[in-house]
């Protein structure tokens, strides 16, 4: 079980949060313009590294507030 | 000992340098690349052919899953590669000459509300019409087949009945591996462990080789198999790929009478039980949420697995767990594999297989193999393409497979 840092409640058990997957995915700013491609990347493709990666959780047990950290996908180890 | 070591017992397999190149290299030596290695070579006529290991063979998730076979799928697509699948799986003893005790001993999907009934007898009618053995089952009969489930109408989540695959079953999978690794080598494949893939050369639009910590080797086609890896490998040759890759995790009791005569799943109440032929429950759940890629999940996964399994089996509350394990599993969006051309030239892919890649070996070592030997889908792969996540032509397994992901 990992221990998670909520920027607002502090460190609590994985169990109390909710995953969210890859942070900073923006909604097409011209959904209008997209192609058939393009919205498939931004439906289904998401990133899926070895290592660092930057994502979403909510402290669904606590305060219920979304936040972001990069976490390495191999140790677990929160880097920030 | 009087006479001394006893001598070791005849390797299975050469343990080959690789050549300076290939007519086709396979990345990832578990299940899936083992038999692609062998259809290419018994089908195709394709034996200048490498499998390439990171580690040792079958060491990933063909020594982590739970070992069920079975083919009965909902949706057409699904039906048509896990069927293929277990009928080769039926005659695989005497194709490979090797024993892989599969055991047809029958899986029961339960269904723990009327939702649930509704959409258990539709996939025994989809199952029916693709020529696929299903049944449905009331709750006596369900406890016919497994007496030892709890059909107690008293339980949180009381069984209303369940489908039923006569066919379905396990294997061991070490020894499929193993019938794999070694009909193959006997046609002339090198498999070749202890060699990570670490770049793919690429010239023109075109596979020429991979990069390897043991050396360049060179190559006519690359055909993926690196399950949890992919994303990893894919990027090498620049391809984003719609797969996230998550620890899913099993566990084994101690050593037991045999008590389980079939297997066991439930979606609802969420585990999957079978017993393994030397006498251990064999249970697996869900993955854990996030991505990762370190082979070990949370424990509080497993301790709501092992929940569920007393729910359904409450005379398991005495035996004890033995191990606990994780592997690594790349999941689609449709939960859903994808098997066939990448955008680079000679460069195949087969990936996306989630929690139900063992089922899946020989069907998609034979249609993996006519896709490489080809340049072309076989037809039972066909829909299982990467376009079909921008043509909209999913084939959504989610909750449909019979199984939550």
């Amino acid at each position: 079980m990992m221990l998670i840092p909520c920027p607002w409640c502090g460190p609590r058990d994985e169990s109390e949060f909710h995953y969210g997957g890859q942070a900073g995915v923006a909604y097409p700013a011209e959904p209008d313009a997209l192609s058939d491609s393009e919205w498939a990347k931004y439906l289904f493709f998401r990133e899926n590294p070895k290592g660092p990666f930057r994502e979403r959780w909510s402290h669904s047990a606590g305060c219920r507030r979304w936040f972001s950290l990069v976490r390495d996908t191999v140790t677990n180890e929160v880097l920030r | 000992m009087a006479g001394g070591l006893v001598d070791h017992p005849d390797r299975l397999w050469r343990n080959p340098e690789p050549a300076a190149a290939y007519d086709v290299i396979v990345v990832g030596g578990g299940g899936h690349g083992l038999a692609t290695a062998y259809y290419l070579a018994k089908n195709h006529g394709i034996t200048n052919v490498a499998v390439l290991e990171k580690g040792w063979l079958a060491g990933g998730n063909m020594a982590r899953n739970t070992t069920i076979i079975r083919s009965n799928y909902l949706w057409d697509e699904s039906a048509g590669i896990y069927e293929h699948s277990l009928k080769l799986w039926e005659g695989l003893e005497q194709e490979l000459d090797y024993p892989i005790l599969f055991s047809q001993r029958g899986v029961l999907n339960l269904a723990h509300s009327l939702q649930d009934v509704r959409d258990s007898v539709r996939r025994v009618h989809a199952n029916r019409l693709n020529g696929i053995d299903a049944e449905w089952l009331d709750p006596a009969q369900v406890r016919e087949i497994c007496p030892i489930i709890n059909i107690s109408p008293d339980v949180r989540y009381p069984v209303h009945g369940a489908t039923y695959q006569p066919r379905a079953g396990i294997a061991k999978h070490d020894h499929v591996a193993w019938a794999y690794a070694r009909a193959a080598d006997a046609l002339g494949v090198d498999l070749i462990q202890d060699c990570e893939v670490t770049g793919l050369q690429i010239s023109g639009g075109r596979v020429t080789g991979v990069h390897t910590t043991r050396g360049t080797i060179g190559a006519g086609r690359v055909a993926l198999s690196a399950a949890g890896h992919t994303s990893v490998v894919a990027r090498m040759a620049g391809i984003d790929l719609p797969l996230q890759s998550h620890p899913l995790q099993a566990l084994v009791s101690e050593l037991l009478e045999p008590v389980h005569p079939t297997v066991v799943m439930s979606n609802a109440v969420h585990v999957y039980v079978s017993q393994a032929h030397k006498g251990e429950l064999v249970m697996g759940a869900g993955i854990d949420t996030w991505n990762g890629y370190g082979q070990r999940g949370a424990f509080h996964i497993i301790e709501r697995q092992m929940a569920a399994a007393l729910e359904l089996f409450p005379f398991f509350a005495r035996a004890h767990v033995l191990r606990t394990w994780g592997g690594i599993v790349d999941v689609t969006p449709d939960a859903s594999p994808i098997v066939g051309l990448s955008e680079v030239d000679g460069l195949f892919l087969n990936c996306g297989w989630g929690t139900g890649g063992f089922k899946a070996t020989p069907g998609v070592g034979w249609c993996y193999a006519h896709t490489v030997a080809h340049g072309e889908p076989h037809p039972l792969n066909a829909p299982f393409s990467l376009e079909r996540f921008v043509t909209g032509a999913l084939v959504d397994e989610h909750g449909a497979a019979a199984v939550a992901h």
